[in-house]
């Protein structure tokens, strides 16, 4: 591998990650946050690909895409809250297991019933559709260096959110202690429907920003899912720090665990390893540290 | 008086820059009843969890029966004769009296990777379980729920199960809080009862029980020990009189 | 359990066992299904239900031994019945000693997501590997031979026969989770499940428990898994899927996570409201996915909470003076 081709590598690998970390932290924030867990995150990841798709098609403009999908994920997040999970905050994590898997079923079917079964391609908006020249033969599609910069930027947002202003204040109050919130007159109600609808806007958003990049398929939430319940294994359980270098790390991993081969005496080892090195690196986490690596001891 | 059997030496435990447990020694020996009092956040239940094993030490060693056990966990430090019982009382809620008990005494089966016979087949299991329950006074309510115990009954139950285990050291971490003078009578008198046979560590607020039991006094400020000795003595102490007890006779 | 309720379970083994006699071809394979998962729904609720350990990838141990036994078979003829079989719950066994080595140092919503991903690091080594299919997964032409010491026992091919042995594997499966449910063992994992620091104080080694638990678990499924190899003649990287685990372990909650049959009864739900729904709709998973949503929100305990509802235990100390009890 020369430098070139390893410099795209890394930028392949930091867009990954970086998108991998949006997912993930909306995942993190209702969880730690809430209590609650949502297999159904990944799900919404696919809803706002497809959503993307669909209202480029019908409105001609990935931005316009955007603009319209962003409410609609947030309002769709809300509507989940409101009329579902409200009712699981106090109970055992397996009725969210079901609750938030029978939501899968729904969400899955819904889009077969809505947008079929297909695989679609998303143009990549004129604006951002150049490539940077690298050398001379290579060069780096200007859109995926976009949304990386985005990814950073949103990260960037929700961190200043939550440690500095007050709607911050109120989700760190509401994380730390239900009661004592309600009883400083902190909306506790509201606040979880923000927290959750975030979370969920979240996925949706990542979804429509990486619809150009990934194209969009039926199945994309679960592996989206897995991979955020990697990245929360790997960084430790509510940790919005940890979630950041897991899914860098994970990035990183998958990236060249696909283009380096192993080589050991002319032998190639087992290509097939190349997906399975995020586990390996999870496993290698757990037997190192079973907490994650910036996971609370017990 | 005879050997110490279970002794700590230097102990300390830091929590980020807070050191909770600084510099503590203290030894406890057959037949005795070693209290240790001090003020709210003295550090009383971090060493009761360094001695038990719910803690790791960051410095210092315990020492039971002459053996290091500083870095062995509470299961392995249950297996060599210390048994605990817990401020927040600790127990099996949804499972009977009898139950949690007899769970507590199972663990003195040499496994309990038996998968087919009864649980509740083993006979020493069962005769282990039906003493703690007698000397505990609890056999009336052998049957009933842990969770539809009042409070004083359920703090019975959290020092049962640790008899039934059958240990020699018994950590003790506020077996009177929360109960009436009556229910600590009781207890009291359990507790002397006990002591011929075991070697008790107290960590209680209540001061009459204090002084009616212990042998050896320790009193903690700030995670270190201030003053040790016998009551009397620890009782004219100037800085305990100052730090601890002086509060109480005001208060 | 109950007299009442074994005599309930008798009288279901019985009429699932005279069923090929009274009943159609088709009629027999459903039952035999609902069986394999019944099977497979009783090995997740030792760790669920006993142990308090929600594992999402137990769907990995049932999937591999359906390998194990395609890549043991020959090619289109039989395979021995117990030496595969036999090989199949060793791997499953195996695997769940490496992967529970693992995971059962975690806790809570973390063993959770840390068993998913290890169950879809399997998905992806018989997915992506060439070892084994591809993502087309293998064949089995021929239902392993029955045969002890040179004699044939029953013929696999038969689908009589076939509904007769994985009832029987069933009901000896269901007697020793029974059995299992009153042992030292089974009692220590009830402790753990409802107090893990407590049982770590009174010196039992829980992680070592746990580890167990999660090995007779994988094993169990293994069989299952090994059995529905066998009815389908296919295994494919989707029967070790993270939906699989999913499905099971939702099978486990719907159907009441307490009770030693609980799990059968979700099995059977489960498969019934897919046969159910297929009838009306090629987007079944919809209705399906409605139904789920509406247990989670109302009904709690599972459908045995539903029976619970209609006939309220005589006092709260009733269920667990029974199950000290067995005393």
């Amino acid at each position: 591998m020369d430098l070139a081709t390893f410099f795209i590598q890394l930028l392949n690998a930091l867009q990954y990650g970086l998108l991998l970390f949006l997912i993930a932290s909306g995942l993190t924030l209702v969880f730690g946050i809430m209590g609650v867990i949502n297999l159904a995150h990944g799900a919404f990841t696919m809803v706002g690909a497809y959503l993307a798709w669909s209202l480029a098609e019908l409105t001609g403009s990935f931005w316009a895409a955007l603009a319209l999908g962003i409410p609609l994920t947030v309002l769709l997040g809300a509507a989940v809250e409101w009329l579902f999970v409200r009712r699981l905050y106090a109970r055992d994590h397996l009725h969210q297991v079901l609750l938030t898997f029978g939501l899968i079923l729904i969400l899955e079917e819904s889009r077969s019933l809505l947008f079929g079964d297909d695989v679609h391609a998303v143009a990549v908006p004129a604006l951002l559709s150049g490539s940077l020249p690298l050398t001379d033969t290579l060069s780096y599609p200007v859109y995926r260096l976009a949304l990386s910069g985005a990814c950073l930027a949103l990260a960037l947002a929700m961190a200043w959110v939550i440690r500095a202003t007050r709607v911050g204040m109120m989700v760190r109050a509401g994380a730390s202690n239900r009661e004592m919130a309600e009883a400083l007159g902190i909306p506790i109600k509201w606040v979880q429907l923000g927290v959750f609808s975030t979370g969920i806007a979240l996925a949706g958003l990542a979804g429509m920003m990486a619809a150009p990049v990934s194209s969009v398929y039926p199945g994309m939430g679960n592996q989206v899912l897995i991979l955020c319940f990697v990245v929360v294994v790997i960084g430790g359980i509510g940790s919005v720090k940890g979630a950041f270098v897991a899914a860098l790390l994970i990035g990183l991993v998958d990236t060249f665990g696909k283009v380096v081969t192993l080589e050991v005496a002319g032998v190639k080892l087992l290509p097939q390893l190349a997906g399975m090195s995020v586990y390996l690196l999870m496993a290698a986490v757990l037997l190192w540290r079973p907490e994650g690596l910036f996971g609370r001891r017990p | 008086m005879s050997a110490a059997v279970l002794a700590a030496d230097n102990l300390a435990r830091r929590f980020g820059g807070l050191a909770a447990v600084d510099g503590v020694s203290l030894a406890v020996a057959m037949g005795e009843v070693h209290a240790v009092i001090g003020p709210n956040g003295a550090g009383k239940s971090t060493l009761v969890n360094l001695l038990s094993g719910d803690l790791a030490p960051s410095g210092g060693c315990i020492v039971l029966d002459g053996r290091d056990v500083s870095r062995l966990g509470p299961a392995r430090r249950s297996h060599l004769g210390l048994g605990r019982s817990y401020q927040k009382t600790n127990v099996f809620l949804p499972f009977t009296v009898f139950e949690n008990c007899r769970l507590a005494a199972q663990s003195r089966l040499a496994t309990s990777m038996r998968f087919l016979r009864p649980a509740s087949s083993f006979a020493q299991v069962n005769e282990a379980a039906g003493r703690a329950l007698e000397a505990t006074g609890l056999e009336p309510r052998r049957h009933a729920v842990v969770a539809t115990l009042s409070h004083g009954e359920q703090r019975h139950v959290e020092i049962a199960m640790a008899l039934a285990t059958r240990p020699r050291v018994l950590l003790l971490d506020e077996p009177l809080a929360g109960m009436g003078a009556e229910e600590s009578a009781g207890i009291v008198a359990l507790l002397r009862r006990l002591r011929p046979d075991h070697a008790i560590v107290l960590v209680e607020h209540d001061m009459d029980a204090v002084f009616a039991l212990a042998d050896t006094l320790t009193v903690m400020a700030n995670g270190r020990v201030i003053a040790s000795g016998p009551p009397a003595t620890v009782r004219e102490h100037p800085e305990v009189r100052r730090a601890y007890l002086g509060d109480e006779s005001h208060a | 359990m109950t007299r009442l309720q074994w005599a309930a379970v008798a009288a279901g083994l019985a009429l699932l066992a005279a069923m090929p006699w009274f009943a159609d071809k088709f009629a027999v394979q459903f039952a035999s299904k609902v069986l394999i998962f019944a099977l497979f729904a009783s090995s997740l609720n030792l760790l669920v239900g006993q142990a308090g350990l929600v594992s999402l990838g137990h769907a990995g141990f049932f999937g591999v031994a359906g390998y194990v036994l395609a890549l043991a078979s020959p090619e289109y003829d039989a395979a021995p019945l117990w030496s595969t079989l036999a090989m199949a719950v060793g791997v499953a066994a195996l695997l769940a000693l490496a992967i529970g080595a693992l995971v059962v140092r975690t806790r809570g919503v973390y063993f959770l997501m840390a068993t998913l991903a290890f169950g879809q690091m399997l998905f992806h080594l018989f997915h992506d590997g060439d070892f084994a299919g591809g993502s087309d997964g293998l064949q089995i032409f021929a239902r392993p031979a029955g045969t002890l010491f040179g004699v044939a026992l029953f013929d696999l091919e038969q689908y009589r026969h076939f509904h007769w042995v994985v009832l029987a594997a069933c009901a000896l499966v269901l007697v020793f989770l029974a059995r299992l449910r009153a042992s030292p063992f089974g009692r220590v994992l009830d402790g753990i499940r409802v107090n893990e620091h407590r049982m770590r104080a009174l010196g039992f080694a829980t992680v070592r428990y746990k580890l167990v638990a999660f090995v007779l678990a994988g094993a169990l499924a293994g069989l299952a898994g090994y059995l529905s190899a066998c009815q389908f003649g296919v295994v494919n990287p989707e029967s070790l899927g993270w939906h699989q685990s999913g499905a099971v372990l939702l099978m486990v909650i719907l159907g009441g996570m307490g009770s030693l049959t609980g799990p059968a009864l979700g099995a059977a739900v489960w498969w019934g409201m897919e046969l159910f729904f297929q009838g009306f709709t090629r987007h079944w998973q919809l209705p399906m996915g409605a139904v789920i949503v509406a247990v989670a929100l109302f009904l709690p305990d599972g459908l045995a909470g539903l029976w619970r509802r209609v006939r309220p235990p005589r006092a709260v100390a009733a269920e667990a003076s029974v199950r000290e009890g067995a005393a």
